[in-house]
């Protein structure tokens, strides 16, 4: 959670865009209880009184702002799984900043020297190599009540879409062998197997029952299934679990129980002769 | 077909000459100025430092003392000064901490927001400003020499009150700036404590970021002092028993975190990643370099040589030549060299030596003042 925090002040582009990384967290917060008015009334109250304080403040005193709240975040280097996932942080627990994209709003790209004469008029320009790759500022955001905030930082970041992740999962199905691993498959049938037991009689009829998803995010399997239906295999192999109750399983274990309760007697015919067959063995050597 | 050929053979010789030339240029002449390359300096081990560096501007101090052959730096961490002695030879290292300041109370957490050495011609000195005040030390760290503690209000308000912005000035003068925008005159005299407050300048109407002296060294320069605050005003001044001051050069409402002076041009760092330089008399814009893609957070100059160091937030420090040509009264400015600090915001960054033979730069959260040297 404090790595998250650190990371929207730290990447974020110019320090008035604290505020844009403000709104679009009250904008998500307005989303969470657009159905209790009362709720969101007092959520639009504390946006307004956040746009009468701040709106005013002169960029130089946000950087201040932001230079305190760095102070504060200083040596924490907690490495966050989704982090590392989508390669915002390195394995060393630095965030990775980019030097390429775009520049923040109202900057100009790096490359370009300006001279000028005694009167104003530009004499010559030449560039220099910048050792990134900068385009231009995307469009302003909106620092009212209401508007396209235009950054991303801030946002649910459980459901920002990462191309790249999807690029190296193909890369690497590419690599790996196509024959199915039939382990897995014993393991995967022995957890339906043990989910079968659950009683499918309270669930509605919508549900039919429920989805694991191992790795691939909802998105990508979504894309997933449209890219392939017209493949004749699909890339990731997709295996049914069915989790209703197999009536089938449950007549076999309640046989296997029934087989305990009739051998309750043995386990003392065998104890008593646990010692005999211990006597045996050392005789024999 | 021809015609696309055509453009894309103009588009390589442009690419080959790096500048699209107008019709009326002046004549100068690159041939007699360094040209850029790219292996012209290269990394040395770095100086371990007992805690990170804060975001702060201009958060590294740097002072030669050749007749030790030694070098010291310091760095900020919150309410703490690390400072380390270097020698030449790499073999030793000795690290001090010094902490902020506060009346009455056994250990401070007032902020530090700048530490900068003060090298006067009778004696160094170090001077760190906080959220409640000015120390001075010796430039070894040993000694506090003289503490002037900042006007706070009875009552906090929402305005923050710190000091910010440190400069010698000729031969017995440092200036340091006040969040309010006034700067604040200390008389320092060749020997002893009794360093006394001179003169308060009042004439920027926001905080003060950065100050600068002339360094070139040449007793020509009208102008001693260069001062610049968050508004990205710039106010230029002659140093004396009374400062006067020679030109107000207005910002643009960004900030200027650095600034530095040098043969009597301003060259300033601003919030938008420019750079501009200025004559600092006459406030004429000599040039305007779109250096970085984010904040600048220090510059530095190395007097002998003209060469001009620019670090910001974007990870990268770049190294420029600057050239002046009396008989125009312009300045010319070529790009030489880019360091890329991977995945940190830099804060700091100084030549080592007058000529930019070498030089160190800090970033935030790293615990290591990174060195590189001319190949």
């Amino acid at each position: 959670m404090i790595m998250a925090f650190k990371y929207q002040v730290l990447l974020c582009p110019r320090p008035k865009d604290l505020l844009l990384i403000t709104y679009n967290h009250i904008d998500t917060i307005r989303e969470f209880v657009k159905d209790t008015p009362v709720v969101g009334n007092k959520v639009d109250e504390t946006h307004r009184k956040i746009i009468e304080t701040y709106s005013s403040l002169p960029e130089g005193e946000f950087q201040l702002l932001r230079q305190t709240l760095l102070i504060f975040f200083q040596d924490m280097h907690i490495r966050v799984s989704l982090f590392l996932k989508n390669q915002l942080q390195n394995p060393n627990g630095r965030f990775s900043l980019s030097t390429s994209g775009p520049v923040p709003y109202g900057m100009d790209v790096p490359g370009l020297i300006r001279t000028f004469d005694r009167k104003g008029r530009e004499v010559r320009r030449s560039e220099f190599p910048t050792g990134g790759s900068y385009t231009s500022p995307i469009r302003k955001g909106c620092f009212e009540l209401h508007g396209d905030r235009v950054i991303r930082l801030g946002m649910n970041m459980y459901t920002v879409n990462h191309p790249e992740e999807t690029h190296t999962s193909k890369a690497h199905s590419v690599k790996t062998d196509d024959t199915p691993n039939l382990l897995a498959k014993e393991e995967l049938n022995l957890l339906a197997r043990l989910m079968g037991s659950m009683k499918a009689d309270d669930m509605p009829k919508t549900e039919t029952g429920f989805q694991i998803n191992l790795f691939p995010t909802d998105q990508e399997e979504e894309e997933e299934a449209e890219t392939s239906s017209g493949a004749e295999e699909p890339l990731f192999g997709v295996i049914n679990i069915q989790a209703m109750q197999d009536e089938q399983a449950a007549t076999q274990l309640a046989q296997i129980v029934g087989q305990f309760a009739e051998g309750e007697e043995q386990p003392e015919n065998l104890s008593s002769s646990k010692g005999d067959d211990l006597l045996a063995m050392m005789d024999d050597l | 077909m021809t015609s696309y050929v055509e453009v894309v053979a103009l588009s390589l010789w442009l690419q080959t000459t790096r500048r699209l030339t107008p019709d009326h240029l002046l004549p100068f002449q690159q041939t007699a100025l360094p040209r850029e390359d790219r292996s012209m300096y290269h990394k040395e081990k770095s100086i371990q430092v007992k805690n990170s560096a804060s975001a702060l501007y201009n958060n590294l101090g740097v002072l030669r003392i050749a007749p030790r052959h030694l070098t010291y730096f310091t760095v900020v961490h919150a309410n703490v000064v690390n400072m380390v002695s270097a020698s030449w030879d790499g073999l030793n290292y000795s690290h001090r901490q010094l902490q902020s300041k506060e009346p009455n109370v056994a250990t401070s957490t007032s902020l530090i927001m700048q530490a900068a050495f003060c090298p006067l011609p009778s004696r160094d000195l170090l001077v760190v400003t906080s959220q409640k005040g000015i120390q001075m030390y010796e430039s070894d760290g040993s000694i506090m020499v003289y503490w002037h503690a900042l006007d706070t209000p009875e009552t906090p308000t929402a305005q923050a009150v710190f000091s910010r912005g440190i400069s010698a000035v000729r031969e017995s003068y440092i200036c340091v700036g006040v969040s309010s925008g006034a700067i604040l005159v200390f008389d320092v005299p060749s020997k002893g404590s009794n360093i006394t407050l001179s003169e308060v300048l009042k004439e920027h109407k926001e905080s003060i970021t950065d100050m600068a002296p002339e360094c070139s060294g040449s007793q020509e320069c009208i102008a001693d002092l260069v001062s610049a605050d968050d508004g990205g005003n710039l106010c230029v001044w002659k140093s004396g028993e009374d400062f006067q001051l020679l030109n107000n050069i207005p910002g643009f409402d960004i900030s200027c975190p650095s600034v530095k002076l040098w043969k009597g041009t301003v060259v300033a760092g601003y919030g938008t990643g420019q750079i501009r330089l200025y004559e600092a008399v006459t406030g004429i814009l000599h040039a305007e370099i779109n250096a970085h893609a984010r904040w600048i957070y220090s510059l530095d100059i190395a007097p002998f040589s003209g060469l001009l160091l620019s670090a910001a937030e974007d990870s990268l420090v770049r190294v420029w030549h600057l050239t002046m040509t009396p008989e125009t009264n312009s300045v010319e400015v070529v790009h030489l060299h880019n360091e890329c600090v991977t995945d940190t915001q830099i804060c700091g960054a100084k030549f080592c030596d007058g000529d930019g033979y070498a030089f160190a730069v800090t970033g935030y959260d790293l615990s290591e003042i990174i060195r590189y040297t001319q190949s």
